[in-house]
């Protein structure tokens, strides 16, 4: 399976960013061989719609799974369409969070956590 | 510049609440044969000062996607092309969120199975009238819209040549202003002298410069604060047009909704000396 971690930096020892249309990196994951690439986020300078290019780019990716911290309700209803899981309130090294994820200790988030706007720093 | 044209002046500002109204109320009232254009349509409030009898209204809309389901194949085209990240398409699904939508009409020019549809989306509304001989127009978006621009551009169709403009704009720098201001022959960056009012200031006078347009500075409460303000416009070559005292006679007068010439008859003088020095700054640009 594919996961996707919304990354401030490009490697797993970067922290888990919060935001999920305006973090920098995406760290994809791959949980069968346990490969992954840094993918840099160019949504996340977006004026509007951050989270639903963001959620465009990470359904044309074949990811299954997202872990991040928060995830607004346009950006939910994109991920949503695409089958998408969402596992958010992480926190932490992108490592500990993927570790986190194998041991099944991430509950699926059933609705959107903040409201628009919320990785826009106002 | 040929004689009868007459002047389209805006009055901007990059930090809000410096006192855009306040100098396009009374610049506006000081003049004859002039309109006053409130193109603050999220927060109007030159009615407030001007009590103007309201003639017409006009519905604002803008066109927004629907897709026709049977002739869309899930392609995608329109997400690449909208530059408002208002749609996405997933698993062959089109999403659309209407309120991120500027009504572009890229979508629906570049479907290849003319699958999008246009739903009018009303946005805001368009209301004229006047208060004695000056004409009044303003703009008012409706809450929870996000897209001021059209509404701007609405109000602004009723700009009449044959009379003095003055454009209250909305605050800031970002794309309600460049509509408000654009097009219009002097816009007038309303400062506070205080650090808040000089950053913004400076950052509204880039984004003036950038679009060419001649303008001039106004220093409201301008023995509060500091010299940076003055400093800056110095050192830049910016005309320093009015100053306004911090005074507590003109914040009641502001107060209670009443016009800084009515109650205080000798500003009516300043204003059209404002004019005046803009008409001049307007044709020896420095």
């Amino acid at each position: 399976m594919k996961v996707a971690i919304t990354s401030s930096g490009p490697t797993l020892q970067s922290n888990v960013d919060p935001r999920f249309g305006r973090c920098p990196y995406y760290i994809i994951y791959d949980t069968e061989d346990g490969s992954f690439k840094a993918v840099e986020n160019k949504s996340n300078l977006a004026a509007g719609g951050a989270g639903i290019q963001a959620g465009q780019n990470i359904s044309d990716m074949k990811v299954e799974a997202v872990i991040t911290g928060n995830v607004g309700p346009n950006a939910f209803r994109v991920l949503s369409a695409a089958f998408i899981k969402i596992y958010s309130g992480a926190s932490g090294s992108v490592k500990d969070a993927i570790e986190k994820l194998k041991k099944g200790e991430y509950r699926e988030t059933a609705g959107p956590d903040v409201g628009s706007h919320f990785g826009m720093g106002r | 510049m040929e004689k009868s044209r007459k002047l389209i002046i805006s009055v901007a500002s990059g930090k809000g609440g410096t006192g855009k109204t306040t100098i396009a109320v009374n610049l506006a009232l000081s003049l004859s044969n002039v309109q006053l254009i409130d193109c603050d349509v999220e927060e109007p409030d030159c009615h407030i000062f001007i009590k103007p009898v309201i003639e017409s209204r006009h519905t604002i809309f803008i066109p927004v996607p629907v897709v026709n389901q049977n002739k869309c194949d899930g392609c995608g085209r329109c997400q690449e092309v909208c530059l408002y990240n208002a749609i996405a398409v997933v698993n062959k699904e089109v999403i659309i969120f209407p309120e991120l939508c500027h009504g572009c009409g890229s979508c629906t020019y570049f479907c290849p199975h003319k699958a999008i549809e246009e739903e009018k989306k009303e946005i805001g509304i368009v209301e004229i009238g006047k208060s004695g001989e000056t004409q009044f127009v303003h703009g008012k978006l409706n809450v929870g819209m996000m897209m001021s621009p059209p509404v701007i551009r609405a109000v602004k169709k009723h700009i009449n040549k044959k009379k003095t403009a003055i454009i209250d704009a909305p605050p800031g720098t970002s794309c309600p202003v460049i509509t408000a201001i654009k097009d219009t022959d002097f816009v007038i960056l309303v400062t506070e002298p205080t650090p808040f009012g000089l950053n913004d200031l400076i950052l509204a006078a880039e984004v003036v410069r950038k679009m060419r347009l001649p303008f001039g500075v106004i220093i409201n409460r301008s023995d509060l604060g500091n010299k940076k303000t003055d400093e800056y416009c110095a050192r830049e070559n910016i005309p320093v047009l009015m100053r306004i005292p911090f005074s507590k006679k003109i914040a009641e007068i502001y107060s209670r909704g009443d016009l800084i010439i009515k109650v205080l008859p000798e500003y009516n003088k300043e204003f059209q000396e404002l004019y005046k020095k803009i008409e001049q700054v307007k044709v020896n640009p420095t």
